[in-house]
């Protein structure tokens, strides 16, 4: 083999290092992609935050059907702040009630001792409290006495707001969204170039390859997450009850994760169009089924089993136990279990599939 | 000497209906130390060979050796030894050019520092600029720079010069001589004529799909029978004037006739010249017009190929 007098022995130059150097460097060139990557999950967390804010006393709009005894009913209704309550015609009352402008009909029968019909859908909720407020309220006018001793304490603690229920769940949305997104696109932007043909024509090791992409976008979400986890704190006051360090190894552990599969989605598809279809493919059961803005256990225990098996499902639970109830780790061996899982065989599966050409 | 590449009966057929014939039996033998030239029109199955023979494509058939070793047993021990310039390869527009060469050069067990191959190429100026930010010229000459930092003893050039100026050409050509003057081989594609003469040590023509004629430029040429071509036009028809009247010329080895044209393959023009004057006098022909040229490789094709390199294009489709 010839020998170039140059030749450079000295240096060493580490190929994963400069793949993953390469990323970096073309993600922080690109002023637009900041601004989506970090501006975005705080828009969200903001709106969210002040569209599920807690309000401290939930009015009940309920309405008396005219009668003789009407305006007395609505008075003594009216007396208790929670209440709104108003007179209306027998038809008007209906019409309020069939299009949810009111949650309950009041119909006071002229008679002693008072008697009355309540009228609602029992498959409102809404409603059931309705009936249930104004019973109490119409009772309790009517002279009846409680009989044990009932001392009430109200919980508005931080940790148990839905505020604190909603920022893990948009931790692994963004997790999610940022691995499968950031690495498909990449990817397939990278094949269409010709650029991943080239690097084949090299004697690049391909896992070096595949785990730079995956690595540097990891290395994009400790900023994004730190963001959203600091202004969730000083805006809402969202605290971490269990450790930190175990948080961090779960968005860590989840940001690998997705992008796994994010390279997993990308390693055949030779357009962009092809892969976002197919990423939109991949997310959408999680965006549904996953708890993100509601608990996954609300779905029938028939589709539990599958619903626990996504990934999205085990990081956002895992992320719960950790920060809202301040379970060590230890307790979240099955979610983490699942998500290595996935990280090992996507990153297999990507690695023998993966068209460079 | 192992040859650096040996490829024989290579065949290459994409699906498709009618299945396409890329390559349909193609035998090469490129010696080490030799620049050597892959020529012929699009379409001819230049870039499907050369990637082959880059281990990016796979044969239908045949046996290809590069370097004495073969694809998909010593895979790693070629790419360390061979280096690659694709014909469309856009690399990151925000990394600058000396990261992208650190890029690459990391990818190799050895070879020169970065900026030692930056000024092989004549871009040290332009070491810290974005790639996105070069001129079609320069881009071209940082792909030959990947291509070098491995210190390879191979060099793949898929058509180096395709689409720039005559200026960058030249300034490529001055590169790919000086890495062929430091004892690399070096297997270049073309669709340039010009640029195969004036680089390569030798050629192979190809059409569709096959090796029409292998040799050095200078043998090319001169198995047309000349080094010369006379070409004129008359005023009026000039078919009467047939291969038997003006073959028997003094000087003219070959005939030639396309729409209107007459080229003559001549080997001593001025002997050629007067008897060919004399002859249209006798018929009392007028020219038009009548130009002496150099033989080149295009007349090589043409002759072989039976149509100009510019009508060739698409001729497999």
């Amino acid at each position: 083999m010839k020998t170039d007098p140059r030749t450079d022995q000295t240096t060493t130059y580490w190929p994963l290092a400069q793949i993953v150097l390469a990323r970096v460097r073309e993600f922080y060139r690109e002023p637009e992609a900041l601004f989506w990557v970090y501006g975005f999950p705080i828009l969200m967390v903001v709106g969210l935050g002040i569209a599920f804010r807690n309000q401290p006393i939930e009015q009940i709009t309920v309405d008396v059907e005219a009668g003789p005894r009407a305006e007395a009913v609505a008075k003594t209704l009216t007396e208790q702040p929670r209440f709104i309550a108003a007179v209306h015609s027998v038809d008007d009352a209906q019409r309020r009630l069939r299009t949810g402008k009111t949650e309950l009909v009041i119909i006071a029968a002229e008679s002693d001792p008072p008697s009355y019909t309540y009228r609602f859908d029992p498959t409102r909720p809404p409603s059931l409290l309705a009936r249930d407020a104004v019973d109490e309220a119409l009772q309790r006018a009517a002279g009846r006495q409680d009989v044990a001793q009932v001392k009430v304490e109200e919980m508005t603690e931080p940790g148990g707001r839905y505020i604190d229920f909603l920022v893990p769940g948009l931790l692994g949305m963004s997790l999610m969204g940022g691995g499968l997104w950031g690495v498909g696109f990449v990817t397939v932007d990278m094949r269409m170039r010709k650029l991943l043909k080239r690097f084949l024509a090299t004697p690049m090791r391909k896992s070096d390859f595949l785990a730079g992409i995956m690595l540097s976008r990891l290395l994009f979400m400790v900023p994004e997450v730190i963001v959203l986890l600091v202004f969730a704190r000083l805006a809402f006051d969202v605290r971490i009850y269990g450790s930190l360090a175990a948080v961090l190894l779960l968005i860590v552990l989840g940001a690998v994760t997705f992008s796994g599969l994010g390279l997993l989605v990308a390693s055949r598809a030779k357009t962009l169009e092809a892969v976002s279809g197919l990423m939109n493919l991949v997310m959408l059961p999680m965006w549904m089924l996953s708890g993100i803005f509601f608990s996954s256990d609300r779905f029938p225990a028939v589709a539990q089993p599958l619903i626990q098996a996504l990934p999205l499902t085990a990081l956002i639970n895992a992320l719960r136990g950790v920060m809202q109830e301040g379970a060590p780790l230890a307790t979240q061996a099955v979610p983490i279990g699942i998500l290595v899982a996935y990280a090992v065989v996507t990153f297999a599966l990507a690695l023998r599939w993966f068209r460079w050409i | 000497m192992i040859p650096a590449i040996r490829c024989t009966n290579l065949v290459k057929s994409y699906d498709g209906r009618p299945p396409v014939e890329a390559v349909r039996g193609l035998d090469l033998e490129v010696r080490q130390g030799e620049c050597f030239g892959l020529l012929g029109p699009n379409g001819a199955g230049k870039t499907t060979t050369i990637e082959i023979l880059e281990g990016l494509l796979e044969a239908t058939s045949g046996q290809v050796e590069v370097l004495g070793l073969a694809w998909g047993r010593a895979d790693n021990e070629i790419r360390q030894r061979i280096g690659i310039s694709l014909q469309e390869t856009r690399l990151s527009e925000k990394l600058t050019v000396l990261e992208t060469l650190t890029l690459f050069r990391s990818f190799y067990r050895q070879g020169p520092q970065p900026r030692d191959v930056l000024a092989k190429v004549s871009l040290e100026e332009k070491a810290d600029s974005w790639v996105g930010k070069l001129s079609g010229g320069q881009k071209q000459r940082l792909a030959v720079a990947c291509a070098l930092v491995g210190d390879p003893e191979l060099l793949f050039l898929d058509e180096p010069t395709t689409g720039l100026d005559p200026q960058s050409r030249r300034q490529l050509w001055d590169i790919i001589r000086e890495i062929r003057a430091a004892g690399r081989t070096v297997l270049l594609t073309t669709h340039y004529m010009d640029e195969a003469e004036r680089l390569c040590d030798r050629v192979a023509i190809a059409d569709l799909g096959r090796i029409i004629a292998l040799g050095t430029p200078h043998e090319l040429i001169a198995s047309l029978g000349g080094e010369h071509v006379i070409e004129f036009t008359l005023d009026g028809d000039t078919r009467h004037f047939d291969r038997a009247e003006l073959g028997k010329l003094a000087g003219v080895s070959d005939f030639s006739h396309d729409n209107g044209q007459v080229s003559l393959s001549v080997s001593e023009p001025h002997i050629a010249l007067p008897a060919l004057l004399e002859c249209l006098d006798r018929h009392s022909a007028a020219l038009t017009s009548l130009t002496t040229r150099h033989a080149s490789l295009e007349d090589v094709f043409v002759k072989l190929a039976g149509r100009h390199l510019d009508d060739a294009a698409g001729a497999t489709a």
